[in-house]
């Protein structure tokens, strides 16, 4: 054989073992259409159990846009890469997912490949969903075949080639999908084991709490480090808080599950639909939640505690007037918004004192700037509460000096940089966040008024 | 301060901090615009700055320099209507009235971006507004009235552009 | 209360002494010749207790007609309607007549706008009056002209005779001519001939109201006025410890502060001014709180506990007729409140030993008398003048906001003085509509019919309005306080929490028990429609219940039980609008209900049918569509009669599915729309369709408040028909529907 002869076959053998190799890492098998099962054939507790995991997994979050029905999909979530639509996710034959045997959805859960073989995108957080046990997806399968089945054809990705082409995927799995589910710490009570289940599983806090990398991955090294979500800052969730007040198990369980609290604020943006679900899950799901997050959060550094117990004491109080302030911020902040953020009624009801709220103190002035121009919408027929947004009222440079003052006054933090920037830009994402975000259910309520008739 | 109200000028001599809803009543004497909270709550006080629907009861002066304000007042007369203003009249669009003015302002804001509003349109921008009595259908019915009455550009109505 | 006014119009007609003209009504009215001039016969409406014509009707030399009325303009057309009344029946244009509304100077005492009478009494009067008018100008020009009354006819405000001479209106009224007592029959016009009542004219007041025009108390601007606000204790029995006021009496343009036992209340030269300085002092007030108000959760075991004054209001026995099964229920209302869209506004100024007040209460002259009695003033001196506020569907902050302004003018004479309500003050002070329990329970017979019903009601009293000082919280909170005045039930056929509690069915065996609370843990007084929205909310949400036991449909087993005719046919109009089919299904995860009632048993007749979605995952409720039937005898002005009914849907279904007040064991805590939500457009319905019947003759049927038992019945209705699953307890909130549907 000649030289040439044996360079060529051996790039031959290379090229179709590589073509071999990389079939065999994108292509899946389909798996064959079942007859839609009909909803009386599952359990009810198992539908009940599948709903709490429903719930604490926030499908409906993703799954459903604002005016359509849930889990009908089609909401719009932006990536750096393009913009991803959520898929139909009920029992409907031919746009949703009524034709998937159990198999199929666990599978779509485990490895983010779809019933036709096709890989998922990781918008869909199958990264955590990995952990999920067999028993609790079946329990999810059970819940989502017994929706209303509506018929909603998917929306088309907006991704440029080749990230439009699904096989790409099957390269970022192999460098960032786990494989197997959540392994408990014997070290650890069942409690937290419980918690970390759900958090780093079906609850997928890291989605949005933890950072992510070039090519969208999390960065595990950083993990709850923060995150983004619709232009909004998802906090730091571990040691790096900003929180003004430390978080404890006690603060986390009710906030997550009253949707505020008194030392923090109340959950609005993307957080609202997560806390509005899980006040329907059992306590002790949320109360596990909550231990397991207090431990990642971490007891707080001594002078971090003192100053908190500084600020909570003079919270009781009316703020006291700093000596460096920028005059029309001050001026702002006095006319627009102490009347109600140093009234003497209680939260919910009532605006925060700055001094404690954690889009004051954080690095990133984007949450504060989104509430600023937004406000909080009431929810219909809900006792809820309500902030007028001051979009149309106050022009990028007013709300800029506004925050700038907001930042000197309210945290001990340097000051932000960009910040008119960030409003413009916000206002922007801010009008397709509110137009798309399906509306909560529940809304933060004192817990001795939330049954209330 | 100098205060652009209408297309007039006004010297106001109001502290900085009062709500535009005050400086409108009291110090210009407009009536349209209405104290129903003065939270934001019930938009009983909106008024049209620069084109946008404003909550003026959360709107200190301050705020204003150099803006456009338009009530009301400013859109038409009962003898020269505008055309929110003839289609609120023609399907007797109020009850005991109080809420109106605002929810026409809104309205008003709503029609000059988006001259074809669904009825899902005209019901998401009217949720910051309460009406007690209970007069949500002929609202809904007078805005797109005043759509169509302003996509035929009516004649014998005057067509003012709140800026 | 009611006692004939002696009203000072010297200054209004030309001329003087007094003429007696006795007239000769044309034929066909009876009138007892032989009888002395007093009528035997009471004339109707409220010319019974003022019954001089020109009470009513005043024409001045130059031909200007104004009509009064004792009765307020809260939002519901009136002066439109009465309008329409008098220029039909005096045959003058419509627009060259005004109308006067409540003004202790100037009209008649109607008591209260209220308990929707005011086309019954007040219109009924004008109608009469004018048409009496009518005749008397008439009688007049005959005189004049040497003519029978037979070649007049009356035309545009004018006399015209047969041979063409004309007499205006202005030319014949000379001297207290029209100062004579009403006859009680009146020759009125056959409404086949009318020409202005009957037609949806536009309502007087709205081009005003959409162009900025002044339009409500708020918009008053006297010269000199000063701006007032009060700082309203933060609960009902708190007492004021200290207040240390120096500061905010040098607080920039502050005039005045007031503090009288636990009143306090500032006043400065600008609106904002007054803002800021109520802040200021009510932060500077210190407070003695006494938890006193109930455990929220447990109110109803509560009120039922507390002493009651029982009373059997309705009997039937007709021990022959058994019943075979046997269902009971029991449902509840909770406080719920007017939630006015403009916080109560009162103007007051102190001149000259008069105090005048312009107000938007519902009774100008029990207002008067009320503030007359706090300041221990003659009421003679003291003047109420209505002036429209927000609609307030009842008793609401105005009354007290009245009397605030009057107090505050007192210390500042000469001065207009204008109060202004918070909107906290507004939602946790106003008196709410009351609390109900009521406890029904039915038997079949083996036809499907109903045997024997018996049903019992719990309720405070529905109406704590003025009369007394007490009546007022500036009077409850002075130094020497006025007494709350003893709360007394309103008495049948009116009824208060036993409005509509007496079925309008037949059935042979039936008991009604009004259990009456005079205990009022919280302010309550009378909100629209009073204990009817509950009762009826109750009656038919049970006859619902039974139709459902009795296999049968809900409109078919309604009309097994009702006789009355007029009744039938809303029911069957309704029922047609809507497109109801006896068996019909409704689609997934919606239901159709119906409900039906006349309003007391003698106002209008209204029947709703309803279809209402329910969402299975959240439980959410939300009315898809509405179709109404409404009989009100007459219509004077179908349009307003349709708004009112569409406003009575919508406001129903507001309260039926979202509003209860809330409370810990001190405070009212839902002070604001965040914690007292109402409807807004996210739940609008598809559509709202009201058929009007219209009965040309019949004497005016009240229905401002006929809407409201019959929507919430109906809502309730159709959740029920679409889960399967029977709530009681109002609110129907989302979450109660949830845990119904999830249990």
């Amino acid at each position: 054989m000649t030289k040439s002869r044996i360079i060529g076959s051996a790039v031959a053998v290379l090229l179709i073992g590589g073509a071999i190799a990389a079939f065999a890492i994108t292509w899946r098998p389909a798996i064959s259409a079942i007859d839609p099962p009909a909803p009386q054939s599952f359990d009810k507790a198992l539908v009940s159990r599948g709903r709490d995991l429903a719930a604490i997994g926030n499908c409906n979050d993703c799954h459903t846009v604002r005016g359509g029905k849930y889990f009908a999909g089609g909401l719009p979530v932006p990536t750096p890469f393009g913009t991803i639509f959520s898929s139909n996710i009920t029992p409907e034959p031919e746009t949703g997912i009524g034709r998937w045997p159990e198999a199929a959805f666990r599978r779509a859960m485990r490895r983010g490949v779809d019933r036709d073989g096709r890989h998922l995108y990781p918008t869909f957080p199958y990264d955590h969903f990995v952990n999920v046990t067999d028993e609790d997806d079946r329990a999810l399968y059970a819940y989502l075949m017994t929706r209303e089945p509506v018929r909603a054809p998917a929306r088309a990705n907006e991704l440029p080639f080749p990230l439009n082409q699904r096989f790409v995927i099957a390269g970022w799995k192999l460098l960032f999908l786990r494989r197997g589910a959540y392994r408990p710490d014997p070290a650890r009570s069942a409690e937290w084991n419980r918690g970390a289940y759900l958090v780093e599983g079906l609850a997928h806090c890291g989605a949005c709490h933890t950072p992510r990398n070039a090519l969208g991955a999390e960065r595990l090294s950083a993990q709850f480090a923060g995150g983004e979500v619709d232009n909004w800052h998802a906090y730091a969730i571990n040691a790096q808080s900003p929180a003004p007040v430390p978080w404890d198990a006690d603060a986390l369980f009710a906030y997550l599950r009253n949707g505020w609290h008194p030392d923090h604020g109340v959950a609005r943006g993307p957080m609202a639909l997560v806390v509005s679900n899980l006040s329907e899950v059992p306590d002790s799901d949320v109360r596990a939640i909550a231990v397991y997050m207090a431990d990642v959060f971490g007891p707080p550094a001594p002078d971090r505690k003192r100053r908190a117990e500084e600020l909570l004491a003079q919270a009781k109080s009316a703020p006291a007037q700093s000596a460096k302030t920028d005059a029309t911020g001050a001026s702002i902040y006095t006319a627009a918004c102490a009347t109600c953020h140093e009234s003497s009624r209680p939260l919910p009801y009532a605006g925060i004192n700055l001094a404690l709220s954690t889009a004051i103190s954080d690095p990133d002035p984007r949450n504060a700037a989104n509430i600023v121009l937004s406000g909080v919408r009431p929810v219909a027929g809900e006792r809820s509460p309500i902030m007028p947004g001051f979009a149309a009222s106050m022009s990028d440079g007013q709300i800029a000096a506004l925050l700038n003052y907001l930042r000197a006054r309210f945290s001990n933090q340097g000051a932000w940089t960009g910040v008119e920037k960030t409003v413009s830009d916000a206002r922007r994402t801010q009008t397709v966040f509110l137009k798309t975000m399906p509306e909560p259910d529940n809304v933060p309520a004192d817990p001795t008024q939330r049954d209330k008739p | 301060m100098m205060l652009k109200v209408n297309g007039r000028e006004h010297q106001v001599d109001a502290d900085p901090d009062t709500p535009l809803l005050y400086v409108l009543r009291d110090d210009l004497g407009l009536n349209a615009a209405k104290f129903g909270c003065g939270l934001g709550q019930c938009g009983a006080c909106t008024v049209i700055v620069d084109g946008n629907a404003v909550l003026s009861c959360v709107t200190p002066l301050l705020l204003l320099e150099g803006r456009q304000v338009t009530t009301l007042e400013g859109l038409g007369s009962i003898e020269a209507p505008a055309p929110i203003q003839r289609a609120f009249m023609e399907e007797q669009a109020a009850q005991c009235g109080y809420c109106i003015a605002g929810m026409m302002m809104r309205a008003q804001a709503l029609l000059q971006k988006n001259p074809k509003p669904t009825d899902d349109d005209i019901r998401a921008e009217l949720e910051p507004h309460l009406c007690r009595c209970g007069t949500h259908m002929r609202i809904l019915r007078a805005v797109h009235r005043a759509a169509h009455l302003m996509q035929t550009a009516d004649a014998s109505t005057v067509q003012r552009s709140a800026r | 209360m009611n006692a004939p006014v002696i009203l000072d119009r010297r200054r209004v007609l030309a001329g003087g002494g007094a003429l007696i003209v006795s007239f000769a009504l044309s034929d066909g009215f009876a009138q007892d010749q032989s009888a002395p001039t007093a009528p035997a016969l009471k004339p109707p409406g409220s010319l019974a207790t003022a019954p001089y014509l020109d009470s009513w009707i005043r024409i001045d030399a130059d031909g200007n007609v104004t009509a009064f009325t004792g009765k307020a303009e809260l939002g519901q057309g009136f002066k439109t309607a009465f309008q329409q009344i008098a220029a039909e029946e005096l045959d003058v244009p419509f627009a060259a007549l005004k109308v006067v509304t409540a003004d202790t100077r100037l009209t008649a005492n109607e008591g209260y706008t209220s308990g929707s009478h005011s086309m019954q009494d007040s219109g009924t009067a004008i109608q009469n009056a004018a048409a009496q008018v009518r005749e008397l100008l008439i009688a007049e020009a005959a005189r004049r002209l040497d003519l029978g009354p037979e070649n007049l006819r009356t035309e545009n405000g004018a006399v015209i005779a047969s041979d063409g001479r004309r007499l205006p209106y202005g030319d014949l009224v000379a001297g207290d001519m029209l100062h004579v007592q009403a006859q009680p029959k009146s020759k009125l016009k056959d409404p086949a001939t009318f020409k202005v009542m009957g037609q949806p004219i536009p309502r007087v007041d709205i081009p005003a109201k959409v162009t900025g025009g002044a339009a409500y108390v708020q918009d008053m601007r006297l010269p000199g006025m000063v701006h007032a606000r009060i700082v309203r204790p933060p609960s009902y029995s708190a007492q004021l410890t200290d207040c240390d006021t120096g500061g905010i009496e040098k607080m920039p343009g502050v005039v005045k502060v007031l503090r009288d036992g636990n009143f306090l209340a500032v006043v400065a030269n600008r609106e904002f001014q007054a803002i800021k300085a109520m802040q200021a002092l009510s932060a500077a007030a210190k407070w003695k709180e006494t938890a006193s108000l109930p455990k929220q959760d447990d109110l109803f075991r509560i009120l039922t506990n507390l002493p009651s004054q029982d009373k059997t209001i309705f009997e039937q026995r007709n021990p022959s007729v058994l019943g075979q099964k046997t269902i009971e229920a029991t449902y509840t209302r909770p406080y719920q409140s007017h939630g006015s869209i403009g916080p109560s506004c009162a103007v007051a100024q102190f001149a000259d030993g008069t105090m005048t007040v312009w107000t938007h209460t519902q009774g100008v002259y029990p207002d008067r008398q009320g503030i007359a009695e706090m300041l221990r003033m003659p009421a003679s001196n003291v003047r109420c003048i209505h002036v429209e506020g927000s609609g307030c569907y009842g008793h609401n902050g105005a009354d007290d906001a009245a009397a605030d302004a009057a107090l505050i003018a007192r210390a500042l004479p000469g001065t207009p003085v204008r109060v202004q309500w918070m909107r906290e003050q507004e939602h946790g002070w106003e008196p709410f509509g009351p609390a109900m329990v009521t406890k029904l329970k039915a038997s079949l017979d083996d036809s499907g019919t109903i045997a024997d019903w018996n049903f019992e009601v719990w309720s405070n009293t529905h109406s704590m309005r003025p009369g007394g000082a007490g009546s007022m919280l500036a009077a409850q909170h002075m130094a020497k306080p006025f007494a709350v005045p003893e709360a007394k039930p309103i008495p049948l056929p009116e009824g208060g929490g036993d409005r509509n509690a007496i079925p309008i069915y037949k059935f042979p065996n039936a008991h009604v028990v009004h259990h009456f609370i005079p205990d009022m843990p919280l302010r309550i007084s009378a909100m629209r429609a009073l204990g009817a929205y509950h009762n009826v909310f109750s009656i038919e949400s049970f006859m619902d219940e039974l139709a459902v036991a009795a296999g049968a449909d809900a409109i078919e087993f309604r009309l097994k039980h009702l006789d009355d005719p007029r009744g039938r046919d809303v029911i069957a109009r309704a029922a047609e609008g809507f497109g109801w089919r006896k068996g019909q299904k409704a689609p997934r995860d919606r239901g159709y209900g119906f409900a039906f009632a006349r309003y007391k048993n003698l106002a209008a007749y209204c029947a709703i049918a309803s279809e209402v979605e329910v969402n299975s995952e959240t439980g959410r409720p939300r009315l898809v569509r509405a179709v109404a039937a409404v009989d009100s005898g007459q219509v004077v002005n179908p349009d307003g009669l349709i708004n009112q009914i569409e406003g009575a849907i919508m406001q129903s279904m507001s309260w039926t599915l979202y509003e209860s007040v809330t409370f810990d064991d001190t405070r009212i805590t839902s002070i604001d729309w965040q914690t007292y939500p109402i409807l807004r457009f996210d739940s609008v319905p598809d559509s709202v369709v009201v058929h009007v019947i219209n009965r040309p003759g019949k004497p005016f049927l009240g229905s401002g408040e006929t809407g409201q038992g019959p929507a919430a019945a109906s809502i309730a209705n159709a959740i029920a028909n679409a889960t399967g699953k029977r709530l009681r307890d109002l609110p129907l909130t989302r979450r109660k529907i949830k845990q119904a549907i999830d249990a």
